[in-house]
């Protein structure tokens, strides 16, 4: 049993990423400079991860030595990576943060379109959650209430927003329908 | 124009990307307007968000854009829109490495962090330690101290967690914040005691007292957070270990309570920490266990793969401690997540009857397909160690292993494989033929080097003691005609053994060495032309000596006296037993198959122990003039543990002499030890010449002492000898704080343990792969034969093992294991006796009432050879 004990370190998040249903990247942060440096390494990695989870919807997966945790909504993919030794279930709590969150600010929207629409919401909302590889909040309200769109002026935009893509949604699937 | 959110935009469907066909030179154009007054929040918002996204997608900003851009963004604090300027706090930490001077954001980040509005605060403080050097951290440490402790938790956490980042930096500065971190500790908010905690073990770590201060107190006050708690886990079973603390130690209760936590997290993380001390018992396993069983049953995937995981760890060792969980077990092998049902075999593999191995061997091979590299080698891992418990199930699992092998995969799988194979033919001797042909028939078609040297090497070592050798030259020569030089070389090496081995092959295989002085690469044509004259003198010494048996000595030694040769030509030609020899022969044994998680940092080349310790005794003027190192022993502690000063040993074997280096460390911290020597009083006609002391052994700074001893020349069969050792040394009494010596000292000294020197200090382990050439090599000039009965020993194997450690010999051909079952067993010791002559050892064991012993010892000197038989009589 060589694998030792994890060293006792905050530093629980290797990398964070977002991909859409094709693989590609709409979101991505690494937090250790050893952990894939170059970008090539990183989009390699992706794709590798990518191609061995779209499929199945497990949950939990363990590549290239890591733990990877990830989740799916409509046509997005959402993953936490972390050392081989890490508490699996830290990780699933960053994950689930992170989802709680999005949906939340999104509205249940989670899928492709309305993510991109409020990519300034996601980045600060991922940017709440982990700071350098520390898992700085795990419990969705607090995010929201960091993040903080005010209901005057932010949140307003959100809603307007989503209640737009909604609506263009409706039309869309009635239009089909027909 | 700048592209913007319209009701076109949204209408014009889902699927579209409104970043998708970003311009990194359209973009910065945009950003001009960020000079616009008044400032237009959204617009500018929407301008950051694409710059951040650029940069996440890995577009490459230059210094100058990316400056330029920078500090257009720097405008926008005059705006109070919250989002914006969170925006701003991430386009900062985003940039702070490829735009120039970000320096100048200093003053309004430290505005943002000690103003009024929250919201701010705790981001602005990340952002600027993202930005901050070791001088301007001391400019705000008066901030960063008042937001540690600051009663707003994102505030406080955010100072805490950006200390922690800047530990590697200024551990200085950040050292002065501990009591500020201990305020923040108590904090209600459970994310501030996890980052608090977190950021005190850091600062501390390397004091374990104060580490164990640190757990005791946060274990007794109980923490709410349970991350928290999981750190507390890590931390303790650390302290657990490196203070090798019993299992009775409170540290262990604390650990073991946390199996009734009811999170699940730290549940799962004192299970795992249980589980991963070494030499714990099944007893104190089986609360862990009882817990990852329950978790086997989960509806979270992550859950039950933890659990599944961490309990395919226990059976590894312990696999009666997990039979329990065989029914639950037995559950998931059809999970829909493969990794689990993967976890679960393999485990059950280990823990369950020889009669359910086919059932699940099927069962894995209807899915392996789907699995990563990473979960093969965890399959191959299983079998490899069900073959050693149920060695008659190799065929079947030799079956599996060659379709595996046919399968693609990457290199560590199939790495894995092969081992795995070789492994398995060197356990069974009757399962050689088939795994020799799997073998050869992946090297027909394998893209990796290595493994294909190492099945080449294997075929050479193996092929030519089977009963038809003849079948295996094909395989090899062809890899002559097809591959790269390395397998080319290494397929010569092969062929050669065949040659040497069997009479009757030899015309064809000096043909075939023909062809291949022909050549295109240098090291291929070498090694042709070097076995094609050996193998052409038909002489079995040399067969033995340059093709069955390999060098036996250091490298790096064989190239520093290469080089000192070189330095001082003389007319003599260069003396190979003046080389030091290997210290760690090249395993017989199984070689480990890597962890799962295999780091990938290239192997290093590291000098091994003894060259380290030859140049050490080299640059010390007295022992120059010793000749070559021959052997270092392991160090012999001859102090209690726990004692006002530790000693320990370790032996040096030179042609004539022997030093003897005592590592002293003071454990007084109100002492300084001067003039330290260690005085030695032998049994026997050995002769202490020299003592080089120690100058000076300050508090808990190791040093070292050195006796130069000569062997007694005319007897030379005195082998062993005890010495009695006292350590002698002036004492100084000093200022325990500041370590500052009182002016003047006293003699005193402290009494050792006895040193023994055995036999062993005379022998080197080498390994001969092929006993029988080297038994010819040596000859029968000097053998010589007794028989002993060994009363007091009940089996063979306690009876090998007790011969090996008494001779410190090298075991041969597998022969320190004994087969199950057998009343008799023939053992082969190899090693090279001080002085450069091979010593081989045949001892046949019989068991009888005890076990009778015949020894026969052979050797290129007859001295040797009474050496040992006197020592085993």
């Amino acid at each position: 049993m060589d694998e030792a004990h994890p060293e006792p370190s905050l530093y629980t998040v290797k990398a964070v990423f977002i991909l859409d249903n094709d693989g590609n990247r709409l979101l991505s942060k690494y937090y250790d400079p050893e952990l894939y440096p170059s970008m090539k390494e990183q989009k390699n990695f992706e794709r590798n991860v990518f191609n061995k989870t779209h499929k199945a919807d497990n949950e939990i997966a363990f590549l290239e030595g890591m733990t990877i945790v990830y989740k799916s909504s409509i046509d997005l993919f959402f993953y936490v990576v972390g050392s081989a030794q890490e508490n699996e279930l830290m990780l699933m709590s960053v994950l689930n943060c992170l989802f709680d969150s999005l949906s939340q600010i999104l509205r249940k929207n989670v899928e492709r379109r309305c993510l991109l629409d409020n990519m300034d919401g996601v980045f600060l909302v991922v940017d709440e959650i982990i700071d350098g590889g520390v898992i700085l909040e795990s419990d969705p309200q607090q995010v929201l209430q960091k993040v903080n769109y005010r209901v005057t002026d932010q949140s307003d935009r959100f809603t307007c927003q989503s209640s737009l893509i909604c609506s263009s949604q409706v039309i869309q699937s009635l239009s089909a329908a027909l | 124009m700048i592209k913007k959110f319209d009701k076109k935009d949204e209408e014009s469907g889902s699927g579209s990307n409104p970043f998708q066909h970003l311009e990194k030179s359209a973009v910065l154009q945009e950003a001009r307007i960020f000079n616009e007054t008044p400032i237009n929040p959204r617009r500018c918002l929407h301008i950051l968000t694409k710059i951040i996204y650029l940069l996440n997608q890995g577009e490459h900003f230059g210094t100058t854009e990316a400056t330029e851009a920078f500090f257009a963004m720097t405008r926008l604090f005059q705006s109070n829109d919250q989002t914006l300027r969170r925006m701003c706090y991430l386009t900062i930490k985003e940039m702070a490495n490829i735009s120039e001077d970000v320096i100048i954001v200093t003053s309004s980040l430290t505005k943002d962090m000690t103003g009024k509005e929250d919201v701010y605060r705790g981001p602005a403080i990340r952002a600027l330690c993202r930005i901050t050097d070791t001088t301007m951290l001391q400019a705000i440490e008066r901030y960063m101290k008042q937001a540690i402790v600051d009663k707003v938790p994102s505030v406080s956490s955010s100072a805490l967690v950006s200390s922690l980042h800047m530990v590697k930096m200024s551990y200085d500065v950040v050292k002065r914040w501990v009591n500020e971190a201990q305020e923040a500790a108590s904090s209600d908010n459970i994310m501030v005691q996890y980052h608090a905690l977190g950021l005190l073990y850091h600062l501390r770590k390397n004091d374990r007292l104060a580490v164990s201060k640190m757990l005791n107190k946060f274990t007794k006050s109980g923490l709410k957070s349970p991350f928290a708690y999981c750190m507390l886990i890590r931390i303790a079973s650390k302290l657990l270990e490196e203070t090798e603390g019993g299992h009775d130690s409170p540290l262990f209760d604390f650990i073991e309570s946390c199996l009734r936590n009811k999170n699940e997290m730290v549940v799962y993380e004192a299970a795992s920490a249980i589980v991963h001390m070494p030499n714990c018992t099944a007893r104190e396993l089986a609360p862990a266990v009882s817990v990852l069983q329950l978790f086997c049953s989960s509806p979270k995937a992550a859950l039950r793969y933890a659990a599944v995981r961490t309990l395919n760890k226990v059976a590894m060792k312990h696999p009666s401690a997990v039979t329990a969980c065989n029914l639950d077990l037995e559950n998931l092998i059809t999970d829909s997540n493969r990794s689990i049902a993967t976890l679960a075999i393999t485990t059950l593999l280990k823990t369950g009857s020889e009669s359910s191995v086919d059932r699940l061997m099927k069962q894995i091979s209807s899915f392996v397909s789907e699995i990563s590299d990473e979960f093969k080698v965890v399959v191959v891992q299983a079998i490899s160690a069900l073959c050693q418990k149920y060695p008659r199930k190799h065929s079947v699992m030799m079956n599996f292993l060659s379709n595996m092998l046919r399968d693609d995969g990457g290199f560590e799988y199939k790495r894995a494989i092969v081992d795995c194979i070789i492994s398995i033919i060197e356990e069974n001797p009757e399962s050689k033929e088939t795994g020799l042909a799997h073998l050869c028939e992946f090297i027909e078609d394998c893209e990796h080097t290595v493994l294909a040297t190492k099945i080449l090497h294997l075929l050479g070592k193996e092929g030519p003691r089977t009963p038809s050798p003849s079948k295996y030259i094909r395989f090899i020569f062809n890899r002559v005609v097809l591959e790269s030089e390395a397998v080319r070389a290494a397929a010569v090496s092969a062929l050669a053994k065949f040659g040497a081995q069997n009479d009757d092959l030899l015309p064809s295989v000096l043909v075939l060495m023909q062809r291949c002085m022909m050549d295109s690469d240098d090291e291929v044509r070498d090694r042709a032309t070097f076995y094609m004259n050996v193998l052409q003198q038909k002489q079995k010494a040399l067969n033995a000596a340059y093709i069955f048996n390999g060098l036996s000595v250091s490298i790096p030694g064989l190239e520093k006296s290469l080089h000192q040769y070189t330095l001082e030509p003389s007319e003599k030609p260069f003396d190979m037993k003046t080389v030091p020899l290997a210290t760690t022969p090249i395993t017989e044994q199984k070689t480990e198959i890597a962890p799962v998680a295999t780091s990938k940092l290239p192997e290093k080349l590291a000098p091994s122990r003894q060259d380290i310790y030859q140049e050490q005794l080299a640059s010390i003027p007295e022992f120059q003039g010793l000749g070559p190192l021959f052997k270092s022993s392991e160090p012999v502690q001859l102090t209690e543990a726990e004692t006002e000063y530790v000693v320990r040993c370790i032996k040096h074997t030179f042609t004539r002499h022997m030093v003897f280096q005592f590592d002293c460390t003071n454990t007084l911290n109100d002492q300084l030890l001067q003039k330290v020597v260690v005085q030695m009083e032998p049994s026997e006609a050995y002769e202490v010449l020299h003592y080089i002391p120690a100058p000076s052994l300050p508090y808990s700074q190791p040093g070292s002492c050195y006796s130069l001893v000569r062997l007694p020349d005319d007897d030379p069969t005195a082998v062993s000898c005890t010495f009695s050792c006292t350590m002698k040394y002036l004492v100084r009494d000093c200022d325990p704080n500041t370590g500052e010596p009182d002016d003047d000292g006293y003699d005193d000294e402290y009494v050792l343990e006895d040193l023994e020197v055995t036999v062993a200090d005379h022998i080197q382990k080498v390994l001969k792969p092929n006993f029988s050439a080297a038994w010819e090599e040596v000859g029968d000039d000097f053998e010589k034969e007794e028989t002993f009965a060994l009363a007091s020993v009940r089996t063979l194997d306690e009876a090998v093992g007790n011969i090996i450690s008494f001779l410190g010999m090298q075991p041969c051909e597998r022969s320190d294991k004994v087969p199950e079952n057998k009343n008799s067993h023939v053992l082969f010791l190899a090693g090279v006796f001080r002085g450069g002559n091979d010593v081989l050892v045949r001892a046949r064991l019989a068991l009888g009432d005890g076990v009778t012993m015949q020894v026969t010892v052979r050797s290129g000197d007859e001295t040797a050879v009474d050496v040992i038989l006197a020592s085993v009589g």
